[in-house]
């Protein structure tokens, strides 16, 4: 009964939370892919400065959610969302809204390592270079090495930055990428299992990462993983069948859920 | 038995065998086909590949072996004032024999008695029948033809028992062979990859020996014209290939056709490479899928078109407006009504050969730029970059290897093209820069030197083989570097 109650003062707690601490707020979202509905009503705010782990069987429209908040699913043909995503009180799919600002706003890191067939220091300079960040050469040499520096891949790589990003090994060319996003100064990151395809070591550093990148950045992450969500958020939201399941602070969703779904994919039941 | 005869009995007695090979693996295995080693229907092939492939193979060496063996024997016993002939001679007293043993096939025993004792009377009589001989027969040749009609006929006859045996011993030792246990898929499949093999190695072999052709024939003419004259003049100017006339000695300078193969191909890159690649981004960009499934089989039509189409095209339409527009704005601009640009020119052969290159670039380009990676494009798209800047910065350089192999492909197509050029371009081997000019090319020059009534000895007619093989080298060599370049763009994201 006692925990209950913790809960349910926590909850108002919430609920007595400006919307200001809250970096982006997602109200009702659905997604359609053509007559199909990947996503029902999603209620889910994102907290600034904080690490969102959105967990959930494959499938459950973790992803799909992810990719609403910088608007990716406008790459995909037949997609439609409804509903209403602000970030900081901007409706992001206003009329009024650039998807190419919102996207420098909101970076993304994708789940397989992706470097540009360029040289590491290009693939840092290509975002930087498009919006028009640096002012001269020296300007854009500082940008790249506080980016590869924040990545944690500058003492790795500085001696070969004219280099090709895809002669790095899988886990540097996720830093890169990670570096990259990083490079154009967005607040909130995005990234969509960013380590499913590399190695345990590799992993680890990534999620270093992300722990430092915290200070500075709102970070979203889907993750397969659920030892990477307890390791790495602050806030985990699950997922299931398109809807959201439940959200709650991390240690509270791995010890002691609300839901009895959420409590069954934690412990292995399903999924 | 004739040999389509020979082939009808080798196919019936194919089914024969496979019919009974299937049957009695099948009551040898107590008619469960579980029983077997394979499945029933190897036994059956089996049994009538065994009956049917030596007796081909045998019959198909007979029949090329068999004439050189008869043709030799006749010879043999011509007359010895006609071996003493020449053997081109020779050779057309021969002709005569043949023609005349097959007329005697037409004739009635009663007529060849009745011309055998006057011979002059044979060829009107055998050209009522149909058969037309070159002059008039000898005595001696209508005993060698009745010799030869013997022959081939004994031949024939022999021919015909030794492969009807060899296929029933076959069919006879292969089906008493069957067994459970006998391998016969194992025994099938070797034939049938051989035959894979002997297919695949035919389209080698045929390349191979039309080098080698060209080769023998190029050196023929190098004998009679240095390859310095050849490579390096700049004077294209044959003559006339008159049979015997050997003071005509032409001038064979490969520069001015090279000019204007290389000038005319560049006037159709330039056409064709910003049109093609243009087409190939909005295809694979900005396309909706229901457009580019339109769109892209219609292209691919486009590039299905015999290039003789477009040739008249240019000749009837394209080249003739050309000569009309320049004519009119000289007119606005001078007051002169005088065209500047030819019917027949470089411009109009290279712009018609650029709309034929359009589809090869546009959809060689596509299927490149479509492999680039979603997730670069993601990537890029991710970091804030715009879709033309995604396209610009990341997929062209990304895919340009592979843009750059299909552009050599589309050039070496442009350097070995004949149809359009020789409408189109003019036959004037000229070395200029104005593009209104006529020009001709490599491949116009083959097909003028080749055209007509020939000698096959005179350097007019060897240097085709010259100018091939040259043909052949370029764009040889265009197509290895275009292979090297696409397969290590594949490299990169494999």
């Amino acid at each position: 009964m006692n925990m209950m109650s913790e809960a349910a003062v926590e909850k108002a707690l919430d609920k007595k939370m400006t919307d200001m601490s809250y970096k982006m707020i997602g109200n009702d979202v659905s997604v359609y892919y053509g007559e199909k509905r990947a996503l029902f009503d999603v209620n889910l705010n994102v907290r600034e400065n904080t690490v969102t782990a959105l967990i959930g069987p494959s499938g459950c429209g973790k992803s799909t959610f992810l990719r609403t908040l910088n608007r990716m699913n406008d790459t995909i043909e037949g997609c439609r969302v409804t509903g209403k995503i602000t970030l900081d009180n901007d409706d992001i799919y206003d009329k009024e809204i650039d998807v190419v600002e919102l996207r420098a706003r909101v970076g993304m890191v994708f789940q397989k390592p992706n470097p540009f067939p360029k040289s590491i220091y290009e693939n840092i300079a290509y975002g930087p270079r498009i919006h028009g960040l640096a002012r001269n050469k020296a300007d854009m040499d500082q940008i790249v090495e506080a980016s590869l520096q924040r990545a944690g891949l500058w003492t790795e790589v500085k001696d070969r930055l004219h280099e090709g990003g895809t002669g790095l090994s899988g886990g540097q060319q996720q830093r890169l990428c990670i570096a990259r996003a990083v490079a154009v100064s967005p607040e909130v990151i995005l990234m969509d299992e960013p380590c499913s395809a590399l190695d345990p070591i590799a992993t680890a550093k990534v999620e270093e990462l992300i722990h430092e990148l915290r200070a500075n950045y709102t970070i979203v992450i889907v993750t397969h993983s659920m030892q990477q969500a307890a390791r790495v958020s602050q806030r985990t939201a699950m997922f299931h069948l398109g809807q959201l399941v439940e959200e709650n602070d991390t240690d509270k969703m791995f010890t002691n859920p609300d839901d009895q779904r959420t409590q069954d994919y934690i412990m292995g039941r399903f999924g | 038995m004739s040999t389509p005869l020979i082939l009808l009995a080798l196919a019936i007695i194919a089914i024969a065998c496979y019919v009974a090979g299937t049957r009695r693996a099948l009551a040898i295995a107590g008619g469960l086909s579980s029983n077997l080693h394979s499945r029933q229907g190897y036994y059956g092939s089996f049994v009538a590949i065994c009956a049917t492939v030596p007796a081909a193979i045998v019959l198909a060496v007979w029949l090329i072996a068999s004439p050189f063996y008869i043709n030799s024997t006749v010879m043999s016993g011509f007359p010895e004032e006609v071996k003493t002939q020449s053997e081109a001679q020779q050779g057309l007293s021969f002709g005569m024999v043949g023609g005349l043993a097959r007329g005697m096939d037409v004739l009635t025993l009663e007529e060849i008695d009745a011309v055998s004792a006057n011979p002059a009377e044979l060829r009107s009589l055998l050209g009522t029948k149909g058969v037309a001989l070159a002059g008039d027969p000898e005595p001696w040749m209508v005993v060698s033809a009745g010799d030869l009609n013997a022959m081939q006929k004994i031949s024939s006859r022999i021919m015909t028992a030794v492969v009807l045996i060899i296929a029933l011993a076959g069919a006879g030792l292969s089906y008493v062979r069957i067994a459970p246990r006998f391998r016969a898929r194992n025994r099938v499949e070797k034939v049938i990859l051989s035959a894979l093999v002997l297919a695949s190695s035919i389209a080698i072999v045929t390349t191979i020996g039309i080098v080698m052709s060209m080769l023998t024939e190029a050196t023929h003419f190098f004998g009679r014209v240095s390859p310095w004259e050849f490579f390096f003049g700049t004077v294209w100017d044959p003559r006339f290939a008159a049979a015997g006339a050997t003071a005509s000695e032409g001038q064979f300078g490969l520069i001015p056709l090279l000019a204007g193969t290389l000038y005319i191909g560049f006037v159709a890159m330039l056409v064709a490479v910003p049109v093609g690649l243009f087409s190939a981004i909005y295809m694979s960009e900005y396309a909706s899928p229901r457009v580019r499934s339109i769109a892209k089989p219609l292209l691919e039509v486009l590039a299905g078109i015999p290039t003789i189409v477009y040739g008249f095209f240019a000749l009837t339409s394209v080249g003739p407006f050309l000569r009309d527009i320049s004519a009119q704005l000289s007119g606005l601009t001078t007051g002169e009504y005088a065209n500047f640009i030819q019917a027949q020119s470089v411009l109009t052969a290279g712009f018609v050969m650029g709309i034929m290159l359009i589809p090869y670039v546009s959809s060689l380009s596509d299927d490149i730029i479509t492999a680039v990676p979603r997730a670069l494009r993601d990537g890029s798209l991710g970091l804030g970059a715009t879709k033309s800047e995604t396209i610009k910065k990341v997929v062209m350089p990304a895919a340009l290897p592979g843009v750059v192999g299909a552009l050599l492909m589309t050039a070496s197509r442009a350097i070995g093209e004949t149809m359009i050029v020789v409408l189109a371009a003019g036959v004037a081997a000229r070395m200029q820069l104005n593009p209104f000019e006529p020009m001709t090319t490599v491949t116009v020059k083959i097909v003028s030197q080749l055209t007509g009534d020939l000698e096959f000895t005179s350097p007019q007619t060897l240097v085709a083989f010259a100018l091939g093989i040259t043909l052949f080298a370029i764009t040889l060599c265009l197509n290895i570097y275009a292979l090297f370049i696409v397969r290590k763009y594949r490299e990169q994201y494999e």
